[in-house]
């Protein structure tokens, strides 16, 4: 995809979001004008914002077919090719250690995501790649759980449960 | 007069305390190391970093904080200057002579001259600042809902004149923050708004934080990954004392410049929204006008290094000024910085000076302090960070990664909004490349309640009368506002008219601070 269309793809795009939050508006039926007595209606900054959110949109399309912005005239691909693979790998690897995250709990996703990452795209060491998510796993842990008492997600009650057993040995005899 | 030196002097005592003193080095440490990694500036690392604040007191935790937005103006020089990869958006003046100077083999000097510039930067502006905010504050406190509203106009206005991006984008993006802070239930009539695909989770609206982290967490790094492919290249540095020496006797000689670019700097910070990114631009090119051998700029002019360096320290403590007195925050940070003060339940503004000075004089206090302790540590372990740039990419991001997911988490509970936060640093990723400029969204978002709610109120109060806003009978500090609003917003069709622009690529108009 080039940058060209990409621009035209994301100014319709945004224009029909615009648009749709502005039928949100009048669909929930609030007002967008003075309400006698009361002052201006709860509908009113949304939809006359978003109303100029189209606007600027439509002037971006008009702009796209005269090329006067860059992007418009930009037949270059969007995303980088060579680097697409590491972007997409990176977003999607986050996106299933947040998936995981309600099945095995925080730690070993996080575990499984430094790991992987470090190891398949960083080709780091095992050494290294053990070390930095021992440290990781134990800060989070420390920091959020222990000095923030934050309940972080621990998964299906199978994973739970293992966990509870460390913040019950924590309550016990750390603290 | 004398009152503002007792104020200070008890500010100092506090940003002395154990703790406190901690936070100054902790927030230094952490600002040198996120402002010299490339890709990482002081906005992202008070962002990321702002969840786990919730560990110590209000005080402290805006202490750490400021100390980070400092120590990340120095620390982007580090990067700018040995690897030509500007630390952050507010060094990317640095990289134009400090790059330079480096291949030459003069990075040692090129550094020394960064740090000396930012301390004498980050001095000047907190003195103005000291001596300004007390009366700024005793001005605000006259102010009603139609100059409030009228100051985000102008907030909003200084992205779109000064930000140097596509206007009808910036417009665009503005909005979109606006109108993203209208999501949930609206405060004056109680009704639900915008609660898409009627999905009860929106009910709660989208948090600033969600979007912050998301767009300069999660964006930021897929940003640099598309942009370096993860590998960066390094210029090895040494120093002695015995160098230091003589690199200090060669700075004395570009102090009037430094000056000036501190001074361009802080009223630069303190107009809202234009931060450290434009003010050190501005300092450059003012440097280089005002050069008696302006063309050896762009091949290692220590001046070109000086002068943008002395601004962003100067532009990042002008910059907390109007959050501080008038509850504006005066670049994209201290709109983050304002978003967690409201998380802690200070309500920045004039009151805050009533209501709670400990606070406010503490962070003033150890602003002096950080100053000091930053350039103390910044000459002293620039060898231990330029092999901490080292670090590869591979290790950082999905630490940062990591860090991102559980400080929304930490934050609001809710696996909701680390969905949120990912669907927003995907889009915000993507709409940047195509030059939409990111931080007016988050401006945007930060302010978009206090906005709406001043809008509503001047306009009940005037009985839907518009002119309010303009009337200079009985507003004329709202009219002044507008006014200037309208002559930044046609600032750049002026240029247009008056010099061909060259279009100008994404990367450099992404404000970092």
């Amino acid at each position: 995809m080039s940058t060209r269309t990409a621009e035209l793809l994301a100014a319709i795009g945004l224009l029909v979001f615009s648009l749709g939050m502005m039928w949100s508006i009048h669909a929930d039926g609030l007002q967008i004008g003075w309400v006698p007595g009361r002052g201006p209606g709860s509908g009113v900054w949304p939809f006359w914002l978003s109303l100029g959110m189209a606007l600027t949109s439509v002037w971006t399309v008009v702009r796209w077919f005269r090329k006067t912005t860059s992007e418009s005239r930009n037949e270059t691909p969007y995303i980088d090719p060579d680097h697409l693979p590491l972007v997409a790998v990176s977003f999607i690897g986050l996106t299933v250690m947040v998936v995981l995250v309600s099945f095995v709990g925080t730690y070993i996703s996080i575990a499984l995501f430094l790991g992987f990452y470090m190891r398949v795209i960083g080709k780091h060491s095992w050494g290294l790649t053990t070390a930095t998510v021992i440290g990781m796993v134990l800060m989070v842990y420390f920091l959020f759980e222990w000095q923030l008492s934050k309940y972080l997600p621990k998964g299906l009650p199978i994973f739970e449960d293992g966990f509870l057993w460390i913040d019950n040995f924590r309550w016990t005899y750390l603290m | 007069m004398g009152e503002i030196f007792d104020l200070l002097a008890l500010g100092l005592l506090h940003a002395f305390e154990p703790l406190n003193f901690a936070m100054i080095i902790a927030g230094c440490m952490a600002g040198l190391f996120i402002g010299a990694m490339p890709g990482l500036g002081s906005v992202n690392g008070v962002a990321i970093l702002l969840p786990v604040t919730f560990l110590v007191p209000p005080t402290a935790a805006i202490i750490f904080l400021a100390a980070l937005y400092y120590g990340a103006m120095y620390g982007g020089a580090i990067s700018s200057i040995t690897l030509g990869i500007p630390g952050a958006s507010t060094a990317v003046a640095t990289v134009f002579d400090g790059r330079p100077m480096a291949q030459k083999g003069e990075a040692n000097q090129a550094l020394m001259a960064a740090a000396v510039a930012s301390f004498i930067g980050g001095t000047i502006s907190i003195v103005l600042f000291t001596l300004f905010a007390p009366p700024l504050a005793d001005v605000a406190l006259k102010f009603g809902s139609q100059e409030e509203f009228a100051l985000m106009i102008l907030a909003f206005a200084t992205f779109i004149g000064l930000g140097g991006d596509d206007i009808p984008k910036t417009i665009f993006s503005i909005l979109l923050g606006l109108v993203l802070a209208a999501v949930g239930f609206d405060i004056i009539s109680g009704k639900p708004r915008l609660i898409f695909f009627d999905m009860v989770e929106f009910q709660r609206g989208i948090g600033f934080l969600v979007l912050a982290i998301g767009i300069y967490g999660i964006g930021e790094m897929l940003w640099t990954l598309e942009q370096t492919g993860g590998k960066v290249k390094l210029d090895f540095v040494k120093t002695t004392w015995k160098e230091f020496r003589q690199h200090l006797r060669v700075i004395k000689k570009y102090l009037p410049t430094t000056s000036l670019g501190s001074g361009l700097g802080f009223f630069v910070g303190t107009l809202p929204a234009a931060g450290a990114t434009p003010a050190s631009l501005m300092a450059y090119g003012l440097a280089k006008t005002f050069s008696k051998d302006p063309e050896t700029f762009g091949k290692g002019n220590i001046a070109g290094v000086a002068a943008p360096e002395a601004a962003n320290n100067a532009a990042s403590t002008g910059s907390m000024l109007p959050m501080i007195t008038l509850g504006i925050p005066g670049s994209p940070t201290t709109a983050i910085l304002l978003g967690g003060m409201i998380i802690w339940g200070l309500r920045p503004g004039p009151l805050l000076f009533q209501n709670n000075p400990d606070f406010v004089w503490s962070l003033i206090g150890s602003m002096y302090v950080a100053n000091f302790v930053t350039v103390a540590l910044n000459l002293a372990l620039i060898p231990i960070f330029v092999r901490v740039l080292a670090m590869p990419f591979t290790i950082l991001t999905p630490i940062i990664f990591i860090l991102c997911f559980v400080g929304v988490f930490a934050t609001t509970d809710r696996m909701f909004d680390v969905w949120l936060m990912l669907a927003l640093g995907a889009g915000g990723y993507l709409l940047r490349k195509l030059n939409y400029p990111v931080a007016p969204a988050v401006l945007a978002i930060v302010l978009g309640p206090l906005a709406e709610r001043s809008m509503r109120q001047s306009l009940i109060s005037s009985q839907g009368d518009l002119t309010t806003f303009i009337n200079p009978a009985e507003h004329p500090i709202a009219l002044g506002c507008i006014l200037i609003a309208i002559v930044l917003m046609l600032y750049p069709i002026w240029l247009n008219i008056h010099r061909k622009r060259a279009a100008r690529s994404g990367g450099e108009s992404h404000w970092q601070g």
